[in-house]
């Protein structure tokens, strides 16, 4: 058993993995940890190899930079490319790859992108510079969706005219519902994601448990978290149960933080329908901005720009079609392993990443390729 | 980004208490408390809690603030998270 010496706690470990060994006994299940926290810590600890193999492992779609289609990220840099414009993002939004550079290139060459922290920062680029327009590429889950909506009351308090949007903010219950339907991918149970219930709290799980009868334990982020996890979710599927259980109960409570979403219903409503990166179109499972505060809406603000970017787009597709394309999406759905992708480790690296998954260090693909010279393959 | 940073509220900046200033590894930075005003979930100073982005999403124990760097540490980003915790306000 390679690893387990750099545990917190060795012998419990053993167990814990002896008890997921008979649990798994005559049976195999194909499990989905969503988030790409999780999916970091597995690849991180080797988990896969500790465990029996008939215990499938599924990355799920929970990276935000992972998900987000190549078109998003290519209008989110147009944006950066207008006169006067400042644009702000994560660090993880920098080295994704658009079709014509990602953010660090093209700040290399010379446009104003900025990388941030925290959406205030980008509010205070703006404060900082009323002479320009600042856009902030506000990408993520219900995690950092309430952090943008504060922000965008906050820009509302201080009548700034020069602050707007761009948002991705994507929510966690429709791609579960999206694997779930899809007749390809056959998953018995998730490893629910930590940090988002922080916000959506643990009983927003509850509607897939009840309408799939797939059960979901919401998971910390230790090794030892993800097996004790998995051992409940085993309990579930052996007895032929399906209930949300809190493993992270120590963060993680069962109702949402009331004062995000208020927040959240305040500034935000749902998109009739939002394209997922390898999953496509899911119907309500992104957020705009609601139109009482479209002045602060990059989408509103830059329609024109957006717009005549789709139609040079879109005449660029039927000439020449698109440029180098990645299996992303069937990784994405687990239905290869990233080292199952041609490009796998040669064309696309972490360092020089051509597809999304590559890019964070939560994606399946950079994750694998980070990890796998440590791997008992 | 997803995985949270711990910090110790260490006081108030505003009337309101929307802002507080945070120890976050040893690094002192503003960050948004707005969140946790909700009934029962209000902040004190000495208050440890989860940061994402700038924003306290969930109160914690001291205990569990320690866990959680450890957790960092063992995903190799501990790195990553001070970086992150020194760029609020610093842009």
């Amino acid at each position: 058993m390679k690893f387990v010496d750099e545990f917190r706690d060795p012998e419990l470990i053993k167990s814990t993995v002896g008890e997921i060994e008979s649990l798994m006994q005559g049976r195999s299940y194909r499990v989905m940890e969503v988030c790409g926290g999780h999916t970091h810590s597995i690849y991180r600890f080797g988990l896969e190899q500790l465990l029996p193999s008939s215990l499938e492992f599924i990355h799920g779609p929970g990276c935000p930079v992972c998900i987000l289609p190549m078109d998003r990220v290519d209008e989110g840099l147009k944006l950066a490319a207008q006169k006067n414009v400042i644009l702000a993002a994560y660090g993880d939004m920098m080295r994704v790859p658009g079709h014509s550079g990602s953010a660090l290139e093209l700040k290399a060459s010379g446009l104003d992108i900025r990388m941030v922290y925290s959406p205030l920062d980008a509010l205070k680029i703006a404060v900082d510079n009323p002479q320009s327009q600042v856009v902030f590429f506000a990408i993520g889950f219900e995690t950092t969706a309430p952090a943008t909506a504060l922000t965008v009351l906050k820009a509302q308090e201080l009548g700034l005219s020069n602050f707007t949007v761009f948002v991705n903010h994507v929510t966690v219950i429709p791609p579960m519902r999206a694997v779930l339907d899809d007749p390809d991918l056959k998953i018995d149970g998730f490893i629910g994601p930590g940090h988002v219930a922080t916000v959506i709290g643990a009983c927003a799980y509850d509607e897939i448990a009840r309408d799939y009868k797939k059960p979901v334990v919401v998971s910390g982020f230790e090794p030892l978290d993800i097996l004790q996890s998995l051992v409940l979710l085993l309990r579930q599927l052996n007895n032929g149960e399906a209930r949300v259980e809190n493993q992270y109960a120590r963060v993680v409570p069962w109702a949402p933080n009331a004062t995000a979403s208020t927040v959240l219903a305040k500034v935000f409503e749902l998109r009739p329908t939002f394209e997922w990166r390898g999953l496509g179109a899911i119907l309500q499972s992104a957020v705009k901005l609601r139109a009482q505060f479209s002045q602060y809406d990059a989408e509103v603000r830059f329609a024109e720009v957006l717009a005549n970017h789709r139609i040079d787009l879109e005449k660029d597709r039927i000439e020449r079609g698109r440029g180098p394309s990645t299996p992303c999406g069937e990784v994405l759905k687990g239905l290869i392993k990233p080292n199952q992708c041609a490009l796998f480790g040669k064309e696309c690296r972490p360092e020089k990443p051509l597809g999304a998954l590559m890019v964070s260090s939560e994606g399946a693909c950079a994750a694998h390729f980070n990890y796998a010279h440590e791997r008992i393959d | 980004m997803c995985l949270a940073i711990p910090g110790r509220v260490e006081s108030f900046v505003d009337a309101e208490r929307r802002m507080a200033l945070a120890d976050i590894s040893g690094v002192k930075r503003e960050i948004s408390v707005d969140l946790l005003r909700g009934e029962g979930a209000q902040v004190e100073i000495g208050d440890w809690v989860l940061i994402h982005v700038g924003f306290a999403m969930s109160k914690i124990s001291e205990k569990q603030a320690r866990e959680q760097l450890e957790v960092l540490a063992m995903l190799g980003e501990a790195v990553a998270a001070a970086e992150e915790a020194r760029g609020y306000g610093q842009s």
